[in-house]
């Protein structure tokens, strides 16, 4: 049995097949054809519904049903585009996007609604008040919405006239109380505690793990994959811890982007540049630092990051716990050291040394919500002119997140300069083979790959004029 | 009926309001209450389908083994190409599409077999489950080889204009240039190019879906995401071997098609409802996205080669352009789209002696079909590619390059013989040069540009002529069917398909402007073959102008009526009688539209009306190229400013200003919606979308994790959107208005220029850099490459000077 709350009604429903999604069981079992399908894979948002968790009541999350585990929305508060209007009264955002003229096939429509009324709900008075980041907020929020018809300029200004208009005295609670979070499936594990946790892998080795099921869910959809169990990772409080540490930050291995971010944002800027960027909004609320290394991508865009960082990893499950340099976590495409029954339980990520600077670039066809053509993480002090303690490392060079140390080696202990950079340059040609796909070819990876250190060149020699495109 | 309903209260006037009136359907949109296909309730005994889809871009069929596919969970069905009853094509012209395969594989992601099972995993799992037995023969895969080896789908096509000479040699080894008789021998500028235009796909947010339900007199009823039901009942009834009236296509509302469900939704329609007159139920065929973009048509892919002779003021003489349409494996709608891809060679300008060939070949990848400008876009690329050459070999401002060579009174006569009768395309564009600011933008991005060694910025204003009719003379026509009733509410019905463009919110304000009755008050219906036959498409931007002008027609009977009846019945005269804001008025007497309508009820005048229309002038003579295809052109033009990261080909659109001609509007808000839209679907064309397909033809880029169309970050900061005032319509078109469907997709062109404005800075202007599309940053980094590694500063590609 699968029970939660749904526009403030309680559902209660037979328990899924653990591969289910949320948009399967509203569309198909429950009927809710609102919320609609354009892609199955996370990257659309027609599917947004938000779900606000126990843990965090008050907090709105908007997610892609599409590639949301149905289990995952046991003992939540779920709303979908149904239950925003009162009777005949719409909700202001509702209102303002046929004000604006910001619907035009209406396909799009209730995802974007949706993702707006996250933001509405999310939204604190200071906001109101400053509205100097209201575009980037916007912006953040509807990363992850795409539509066809409009060319986007309607629902900006819908927003924007939402998004500043105080909303009226607010319902106090009209929420029905949530049932509690029980899901007493049997292929799909749920537990509440990492001695739970242990005991779900001695029973079933073999299981995979799911998380925020970003990368897991979109494969089961596109391959009709099945599951006999799936062990869930959500509900864990202690994977969803973010810690101060002597040596910098414990970061759970369940923590979601959208949760680093604030962290990112205070000590990390570059970090927190990359995560705006990292998939969407939706994504965000859903992926997490854990599943972004234990998927092993070549593409992946935190590994390079962590790998700059000298990040270690707290590895734990049926292997006892241990502590491993992420250096040696891939081995190769796609694989880690990382055996069955085992999970990453947290990311320790040293914090940055006085004069240490962090560099993030990710190259993609697309701006927002893209896959990295290139990625390129860049660390270093630097005193005066001189670089030291360089680790540079890249995503989409090479078969797993790679640093490039013939690379560093050429920077260490030296300024960059022209000559210096031509010496860069050819270390890291000589470095990798990068790969050849869709997104990119090798002579683009490799050319833009090198031009990213001179980006690098041109940062550390504060020449006047532009540097980077600007972003409005 | 026995007795009326109580006449209801009249609405409030809504006169401020209903000329910018919202899509009539925006409260459902945003409350999710819009109903799609794939959102009706499922029947009891319901069937869903999938298709098993070619593996080879092009192979001998020697057999399917499909025991495992029968066998699998809940599969009801198994249908082959044997099964069809009646024909098994689906061509929307000309044959060339099989339902399902037959013999030959044709394209990868081909139809071959469709299974109907319980439910749509189950009938997708067991599509995996066959064999396709096949040998694969040689494909062809490009489209420049194909013309080479003659394959093509339809013949080649010429427009020529003046001085017969073999302009072609002459150009070639540049050696000598020929003046136009009579003539003073001038200075003559020779430049030519080759551009290589990508495809597009739809990506309409609801993918492809029909579903069709097999009726108790053996009738067929089909609910279809279709932009022409006509054709899904015509297509169906050959498929099933049924006459048309025992089939029905229904369509209330589309979300998206721009082309793509023009011809491409048949075959689901066809393919749901065989798989429900064999089975007795319900079929609904929905395809998944990746089998979506496999099997459907795209826009054409277009190599192009153009040669352009000009005076020292870069004003065109000669003009060469040659066209080439990659059309995928069958003709389905490329005749039309190459042929107005040559309509369009010369988009706002005069070009001289000229000399277009547009060819048709054949490749073996899923046949392209309709989109938004259909042909038109790639069309203008060349001559604007020119425009920017010539204005690098000049040393000019590409603008001005342009302005010396648009239509003007004296020189208004296309390559294809129809003369301009509006000349609106200069003004506007001196309009939006000052409106945008362009000469003052254009120093300080030449100034920014010399400071700043990275990023680079550029400007481009480019035009747009666009003509309006089908070029198929047939299709211009539609009818209107329009019911009163005893309340006073007004039903209308229309040949054409809503699919966002708000059609139907400018059909019912044509119906409520007629009576002058609030919008309110009318309502419209699901467009069905059973209540307005034999339809067009709603395609070719016509929507409004034909079906609109149709509904009024149906409207002016019923008003007519109306008046005959107040003038008989309340002994007005006639001529003093007007409808006036719900009201029907004469001197000093008036009665509410609720009261007239119960009164002519009760007189027994009949309170429907059918209304028809078919567009005057147009023809078009194939044999010679010449003639008049459009009813009119619709203008416009933009402003488009990009900054480019020469490091990594990056770029961003800062700011866009338009200025568009749309006559007098019948809805501004909606018509800037559609300009909007088009512009950033077109601008995703020109940059972020870009197809691959692997050596062996297989597409690759089969979701929105690869195939990128613009988000919302893509939109500029600045976009400054104005429609021309004060232009209506020169021809009588519904209420003066002009179509906006499909030109504003074109002003996306200025950014293209733009992006190549900012790579000629490099060279400090003096360099017309190549640039095929879409400009990925992949293109335009390589393009930067290509420019620092000239070792010396190239001259203008190709070409060389004759004095
Ligand atoms: C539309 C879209 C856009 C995306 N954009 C980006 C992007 O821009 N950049 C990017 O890097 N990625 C992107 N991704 C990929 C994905 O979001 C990330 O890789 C994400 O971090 C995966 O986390 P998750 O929790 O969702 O993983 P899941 O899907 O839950 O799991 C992925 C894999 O990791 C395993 N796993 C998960 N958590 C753990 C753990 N704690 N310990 C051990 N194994 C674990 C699972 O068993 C599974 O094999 C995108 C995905 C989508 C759908
Ligand atoms: S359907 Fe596209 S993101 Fe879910
Ligand atoms: S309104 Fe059609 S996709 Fe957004």
């Amino acid at each position: 049995m699968l029970s939660f709350t749904l526009n403030d009604h309680p559902v209660q429903c037979k328990s899924p097949a653990p591969e289910t999604s949320a948009l399967t069981l509203l569309r198909t079992t429950l009927g809710q054809c609102g919320t609609k399908e354009g892609c199955a894979s996370g990257d659309c948002g027609a599917c947004t519904i938000t779900i606000t968790s126990p843990e965090a009541p008050g907090r709105y999350k908007s997610v892609n049903a599409c590639i949301l585990p149905a289990h995952q929305l046991a003992g939540c508060h779920v709303t979908t585009v149904e239950g925003l209007a009162k009777e005949t009264q719409l909700h202001p955002v509702q209102q303002a996007m046929v004000e604006h003229h910001a619907s035009q096939c209406g396909f799009c429509t209730p995802g974007i609604v949706m993702s707006l009324y996250a933001l509405y709900e999310n939204r604190q008075e200071v906001d109101m008040v400053d509205d100097s980041h209201l575009d980037h907020r916007i912006e953040q929020a509807l990363s992850g919405n795409l539509c066809r018809c409009t060319g986007y300029r309607p629902i900006r200004d819908a927003a924007r006239a939402v998004m500043t208009t105080p909303s009226g005295p607010r319902p106090a609670q009209d929420k029905a109380p949530v049932p509690p979070a029980v899901s007493t499936a049997r292929d799909y594990l749920l537990p509440t505690s990492l001695s739970d946790l242990h005991a779900c892998l001695a029973r079933h080795p073999d299981a995979p793990l799911v998380a925020g099921g970003t990368d897991l869910m979109v494969e089961a959809n596109a391959r009709l994959r099945t599951f006999d169990t799936l062990i869930d990772l959500t509900r864990l409080p202690e994977l969803k811890q973010i810690m101060p540490l002597q040596e910098g930050w414990y970061i759970g291995g369940g923590v979601t982007f959208e949760a680093l971010l604030p962290l990112a944002e205070k000590h990390y800027p570059a970090l927190a540049e990359l995560l705006y960027r990292l998939g969407s909004r939706q994504i965000r609320e859903q992926a997490t630092v854990g599943g972004n290394i234990a998927n092993a991508s070549p593409i992946g865009d935190t590994p390079p990051i962590w790998l700059a960082l000298n990040a270690e990893l707290i590895l734990d499950g049926l292997s006892g716990e241990r502590r491993l340099p992420l250096d040696e976590f891939f081995t190769g495409y796609r694989t880690t050291v990382l055996g069955a029954g085992n999970y990453i339980k947290a990311l320790i990520l040293p914090s940055l040394a006085r004069h240490q600077a962090l560099w993030v670039w990710k190259l993609s066809k697309r701006r927002d919500d893209d896959i990295s053509a290139v990625l390129m993480a860049a660390s270093a002090t630097v005193t005066g002119d001189r670089l030291d303690h360089v680790r540079i490392a890249f995503g989409g060079m090479a078969a797993t997140p790679a640093r490039a140390p013939a690379l560093e080696q050429v920077l260490e202990g030296h300024r960059l300069t022209a000559a210096r950079l031509a010496m860069a340059r050819q270390a890291l040609a000589e470095e990798f083979t990068p790969l050849d796909d869709v997104r990119a070819s090798s002579t683009y990876r490799r050319i833009a790959a090198g031009n990213l250190i001179e980006r690098l060149y041109w940062h550390l020699n504060a020449v006047p004029g532009h540097k980077e495109l600007t972003h409005a | 009926m026995r007795k009326l309903i109580p006449a209801p209260a009249p609405l409030p006037s809504d006169a401020a309001t209903r000329h910018s009136a919202p899509h009539d359907s925006a409260v459902a949109h945003v409350t999710g209450r819009a109903i799609y296909v794939d959102d009706l309730p499922a029947h009891a005994r319901m069937g869903y389908l999938a298709v098993g889809l070619s593996p080879h871009a092009h192979a001998r069929l020697d057999g399917l083994t499909l025991d495992a596919v029968r066998q699998s969970p809940g599969v009801i069905d198994v249908i082959t190409a044997a099964d069809i009853p009646g024909r098994n094509e689906v061509g929307a012209v000309y044959p060339g599409d099989p339902l399902l395969a037959e013999r030959e594989l044709r394209y990868a992601g081909q139809p071959v077999f469709a299974v109907v099972a319980t439910d749509l995993v189950s009938a997708r799992r067991a599509v995996d489950k066959a064999v396709i037995h096949a040998t694969p023969l040689p494909a062809s895969l490009d489209a420049v080889e194909a013309i080479a080896q003659g394959l093509t789908v339809l013949p080649v096509h010429h427009h020529e204009r003046a001085t017969p000479l073999d302009r072609g040699s002459a150009m070639k080894n540049n050696t000598q240039t020929r003046e136009a008789p009579g003539e003073a021998p001038a200075a003559s500028h020779c430049v030519s190019g080759t551009l290589s235009i990508g495809g597009q796909e739809h990506f309409y947010l609801e993918g492809q879906i029909a579903q069709a339900e097999a009726l108790d007199d053996d009738g067929i009823r089909i609910l279809t995401s279709s932009q022409h039901p006509s054709e899904v009942q015509k297509l169906v009834a050959e498929v099933l071997d049924r006459p048309l009236h025992s089939i029905v296509a229904e369509v209330r509302r589309m979300g998206g098609g721009f082309g793509g469900k023009e011809s491409q939704a048949a075959a689901l329609g066809a393919m749901a409802a065989l798989a429900a007159a064999r089975n007795h139920c319900t079929v609904r065929f929905r395809l998944p996205r990746r089998d979506d973009m496999l099997m459907t048509g795209k826009r054409h892919p277009f190599e192009t080669h153009y040669e352009v002779t000009t005076d020292d003021r870069g004003i065109l003489r000669d003009t060469t352009i040659s066209l080439i349409g990659n059309c995928g494996h069958s003709p389905d709608l490329s005749e039309g789209v190459v042929d107005r891809a040559m309509f369009h060679a010369d988009n706002a300008y005069y070009l001289g002696n000229a000399r277009v060939t547009g060819h048709r070949a054949m490749t073996h990848t899923a046949s392209n079909t309709a989109f938004r400008g259909f042909g038109g876009p790639q069309g203008m690329m060349p001559i604007e590619a020119a425009m920017d050459d010539i204005a690098r070999r000049l040393g000019l401002d590409p603008l001005d390059v342009r302005k010396r060579n648009l239509y003007t009174d004296q020189k208004d006569e296309t390559h294809y013989g129809q003369r301009l009768d509006q000349h609106l395309i200069g003004p506007l564009i001196d309009q939006l040069e000052k409106q945008s600011d362009y000469r003052h933008r254009r120093q300080a991005i030449t100034a920014f540009n010399q400071e700043n060694p990275i990023i680079k910025r550029g400007l481009a204003l480019t035009p747009v002529k666009f003509g309006i009719s089908f070029t198929a003379q047939h299709l211009n026509q539609a009818g209107a069917l329009l019911a009163i009733y005893t309340d006073g509410s007004v039903l209308i019905n229309h040949g054409g398909t809503e699919m966002g463009q708000g059609l139907h919110t400018k059909v019912c304000q044509i119906v409520a402007r007629v009576f002058d009755i609030p919008l309110g008050r009318v309502r419209i219906s699901a467009t069905r073959t059973d209540k307005v036959p034999n339809t067009s498409p709603t395609a070719a931007s016509s929507g409004a102008d034909l079906n609109g002008m149709a509904a009024r027609d149906a409207a002016l009977t019923l008003r007519a009526r109306l008046l005959d009846l107040a003038a008989e019945q309340y002994r007005q005269p006639r001529d003093s009688l007007t409808f006036s804001d719900g009201q029907l008025i004469a001197d000093g007497w008036s009665m509410p539209w609720e009261a007239l309508i119960q009164a002519a009820y009760l007189k027994r005048v009949p309170l429907s009306a059918t209304g028809f229309y078919s567009t005057p002038t147009i023809h078009y003579d194939k044999t010679t190229g010449k003639g008049h295809p459009f009813f009119y052109y619709a203008y416009g033009a933009a402003v488009s400013e990009v900054e480019i990261d020469t490091l990594t080909g990056e770029h961003r659109l800062r700011r866009v200003d338009i200025l568009h001609d749309v006559g007098d509007s019948l809805n501004p808000a909606i018509d800037r919606g559609q300009i909007e839209g088009g512009f950033i679907q077109g601008a995703g064309w020109l940059t972020t979308e870009e197809l691959k397909w692997d050596d062996k033809g297989t597409l690759l880029t089969t979701g929105p994790a690869t195939y990128k169309i613009p988000a919302y970050s893509d939109t500029p900061p600045v976009f400054n959107v104005a429609l021309l005032e004060g232009h209506p319509c020169s021809q009588a078109t519904i209420y003066r208005s002009k179509a906006v469907g499909e030109p504003p997709f074109m002003l996306a062109l200025s950014v293209w220029s733009a992006l190549r404005d900012a790579l000629s800075s490099l060279t400090n202007y003096t360099t017309s850099p190549a640039l095929d599309v879409p400009a990925t940053p992949e293109r335009i980094l390589l393009a930067v490459e290509a420019i620092k590694s000239a070792s010396t500063p190239a001259a203008c590609p190709e070409g060389a000077d004759h004095g």
